[in-house]
């Protein structure tokens, strides 16, 4: 395809495309490629549907569209029909022949492969009815199952790039500016600082501006990030161009985790075919304005999600972070004024240029506007990406979209803010979620990761797994976090091997306090968290471990043993079976025993028996 | 040198110049050299020095800094258990465990045969289908710690 000279030449694109799609009017086969539809086979599926279609004669009337995450991966890999939008989840390569001849070829639902709601024991055969898409407002996430990430065209044909055509010809840098303000979007990174303030400042101060993609997504659990630069990658340049356009810059990079392949390899093709049509590059439209984007790849290293150490990464040293008593808007990558945003930030600019600022403020509550993206994971029915409004409550996204508690286990809490936040317990369900309010409760917004955690979660493990990943993570410049952190995971590790001591939680709150105080940079900072939130919620669990030497959730080995209910074993066999170790003895419908000296503790037992009667003592 | 000899120079000069000899392009010429040998052999860092122009040292710091890159050999496949939050609470250490014990090796290390090199990595980006492994270039979803071991197991095999 030519380049395209002006904006009417990108309309008349869109236009023709618009026209094809109708014209061909054909079905259409969305397979979700994501990373998590692909760890469960997408491939073997996709190979699958090729060649039955072809076996039919069909392979020219359906299309096949290998799309980007679609969100519920927990029922990967996602297969969708359109155009009425028929959703079968959790598809195999044997399931593929009866789909084709008996949806495809003959309009008819396959009963048994349908999506069975838990809740309702109903099977639902359309996507927009199942509960967990039904309560979402998908702004940003939404296109993602509908699009090849790979094909600019598709993009152009849901609208893409319409929004940098009014930014580029309709408005003035100080327009878009203050419609970003306007709208009250803030930064979906960590902070939640606002964007078009931000924006504002990088504008004021000169030198060679660059604009920045923060795509580290360093939260572990958390990968909205991931999915959208799989999925929509068009969508967060475009948001880039028209950030480079309001402050004035010509150069922009994209700071994106070695650990994500695919989404390097998808946004370098979206770089490429945006320049080819004109959209990056040299006088962009014929507008005169030019930026293009370079692609860094970063090496696997936390702090490196921090602004400074990011910049100071593009620069090709170590990340290390640095007092900001200059921001980086004045003073950044290269030295020069730089403006850093995540990538679901990047990704709301294109929403908000093309609908308006108070179409989007009208969205949210009161300080926290427009949606967010939440990653909903561990001990949850349906996990997923879940995009919501700001201020919907917690009990909400976790019960009604996430379907609850699997195995009908108690819920415990839930860690938002990954290693920088807090963990949460039940009695604030009912709180709305935006960056104030998670606050209040001692956690922060971070990225959106919302790790559920049940009953055989143990929160004292848990404060201990974040700061190890934290020792490990500290860049170790700063004494109180390099230090502080190390101390405070040894007196937790003390604790959950059973050598806990009284005064030990006053300790961890003491140094935390001093770590949060005094570090160099966020990382530090916030470092003490997920230790202060767990007691202030979970004190009990902390004296269980330090006084009683027990592990009421069954996960600090040396605090506590299985043992079988003899009032609830039927004698199926089933945990002497898979006992590793022979553990368990006893005979076909009598009470089992196991044997203390034998368990290694796995867990295998205690997950598979289906009468509850393997217990933690 | 022996190693010197297995090393494929013009492959590393194409390296090199794809990222127009940049010396801020510094940590991706070395991950895409890991990629090439699994680990940055040693002989390659003076060409570094000499061909970005920076200092030994910050190639070092560099190298040590980052934990995609490593300065000593590894396996022929490598094994990264997710211990990211979400695998973690569904048991993401019973998987590391299995391995441990299957392959007699700790967490980090290489097996004798230099086969496998198991190391734990902080979240992938897969979390909803948790607990997560990668083998090399593929991602498996939903392990337990039979699937977990069959799957080294199926590697195993299709090598001798
Ligand atoms: C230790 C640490 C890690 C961070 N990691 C990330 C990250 O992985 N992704 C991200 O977008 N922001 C991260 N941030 C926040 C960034 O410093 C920065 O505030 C953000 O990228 C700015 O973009 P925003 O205003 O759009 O949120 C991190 C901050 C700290 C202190
Ligand atoms: S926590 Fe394991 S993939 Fe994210």
């Amino acid at each position: 395809m030519a380049k395209l000279e002006n904006r009417e030449a990108l309309e008349e694109l869109r236009n023709s495309l618009k026209i094809a799609t109708q014209e061909k009017s054909k079905r259409l086969i969305s397979l979700c490629a994501g990373s998590g539809c692909s760890a469960y086979g997408t491939a073997k599926v996709h190979k699958a549907l090729k060649a039955e279609l072809t076996k039919h004669g069909l392979q020219d009337d359906v299309e096949i569209k290998l799309t980007g995450c679609h969100g519920f991966c927990e029922k990967g890999p996602i297969l969708v029909i359109q155009p009425e939008g028929i959703l079968y989840p959790q598809v195999k390569e044997d399931h593929i022949p009866n789909i084709v001849e008996e949806t495809i070829k003959n309009g008819n639902l396959v009963q048994s492969l349908l999506f069975k709601d838990p809740a309702s024991k109903k099977k639902i055969s359309h996507e927009h009815d199942v509960p967990f898409y039904k309560l979402q407002k998908r702004i940003i996430l939404g296109n993602n199952g509908l699009i090849d990430p790979t094909s600019i065209e598709d993009y152009i044909s849901v609208g893409g790039y319409s929004a940098l055509v009014k930014a580029l010809f309709d408005m003035t840098p100080e327009e878009i500016i203050d419609q970003v303000k306007k709208s009250g979007l803030r930064g979906r990174g960590g902070g939640g600082f606002p964007t078009g303030i931000k924006w504002e400042t990088c504008a004021r101060h000169d030198g060679d501006r660059y604009v920045i993609c923060n795509a580290d997504e360093g939260d572990p659990g958390a990968y909205m990030d991931r999915s959208l630069l799989e999925g929509n990658p068009h969508s967060i340049l475009e948001g880039m161009i028209i950030g480079a356009i309001a402050v004035g810059s010509h150069e922009g990079y994209v700071y994106v985790r070695h650990e994500y392949p695919l989404a390097v390899k998808n946004l370098l093709f979206a770089l490429q075919s945006a320049r080819r049509l004109g959209l990056l590059g040299e006088n962009i439209l014929g507008s005169g304005f030019s930026f293009d984007v370079h692609i860094s790849r970063g090496g696997g290293a936390f702090v490196c999600g921090e602004s400074t150490a990011l910049m100071t990464s593009l620069e090709g040293k170590p990340g290390r972070p640095r007092a900001k008593y200059i921001h980086t808007v004045e003073k950044g990558f290269r030295e020069s004024p730089s403006l850093l945003n995540n990538v679901e930030t990047w990704a709301n600019v294109p929403v908000i240029i093309n609908n308006g600022a108070d179409w989007y403020a009208s969205i949210g509550t009161e300080r926290s506007k427009g949606t967010k993206i939440f990653s909903l994971v561990g001990k949850v029915v349906n996990t997923g990406l879940v995009e919501v409004p700001m201020g919907t409550s917690l009990r909400a996204i976790i019960y009604d979209i996430g379907g609850g508690i699997p195995k009908k286990k108690k819920f415990k809490a839930v860690q938002t803010g990954g290693p920088s936040g807090g963990c949460i317990p039940e009695q604030f369900l009912d709180m709305g979620v935006d960056f104030d309010e998670l606050k209040k409760v001692g956690s922060i917004m971070g990225s959106g990761g919302m790790i559920v955690m049940d009953q055989d979660t143990c929160m004292v493990d848990v404060a201990r797994y974040f700061l190890d990943f934290l020792k490990e993570e500290s860049c170790g410049q700063c004494t109180p976090c390099r230090e502080g952190i190390k101390h405070m995971l040894q007196v937790l590790t003390d604790i959950c091997a059973g050598n806990g001591k009284e005064g030990d939680i006053e300790l961890l709150e003491e140094i935390g306090d001093v770590v949060a105080k005094a570090s160099l940079c966020g990382l530090g900072a916030s470092a003490p968290n997920p230790v202060l939130t767990t007691i202030r919620y979970f004190r009990n669990e902390y004296e269980s471990h330090i006084r009683d030497k027990k592990c009421p959730a069954g996960v600090c080995k040396p605090l506590f043993y299985y043992e079988i209910d003899a009032e609830k074993c039927t004698g199926c066999t089933l945990c002497a079976l898979k006992c590793p170790q022979q553990a368990i003895s006893g005979e076909k419908k009598k009470v089992h025993h196991l044997d203390r000296e034998k368990c290694i503790k796995c867990g295998i037992c205690y997950d598979s028996c289906k009468f509850d009667a393997i217990v933690i003592k | 040198m022996e190693n010197s000899e297995k090393i494929d120079w013009p492959k590393i000069n194409q390296i090199i110049e794809k990222y127009n000899v940049n010396r801020e392009a510094l940590l991706m010429i070395m991950q895409d050299i890991s990629d090439m040998y699994n680990y940055v052999p040693p002989e390659v860092i003076p060409v570094l020095v000499e061909r970005l122009g920076v200092r030994k040292s910050l190639v070092y710091s560099v190298a040590t800094f980052y934990k995609t890159i490593s300065l000593e050999p590894r396996g022929k496949h490598i094994i990264k258990v997710c211990t990211g939050t979400a695998c973690h609470v569904r048991g993401a250490d019973k998987i590391m465990d299995a391995l441990k014990e299957h392959l007699h090796i700790k967490e980090g290390e290489t097996t004798d045969n230099l086969m496998f090199t198991l190391e734990a990595v902080r979240c992938i980006g897969c979390c909803a289908s948790g607990p997560v492994m990668t083998v090399d270039q593929e991602t498996h979803g939903g392990l337990d710690r039979a699937t977990a071991v069959k799957i080294i197991e199926g590697h195993n095999k299709n090598v001798t």
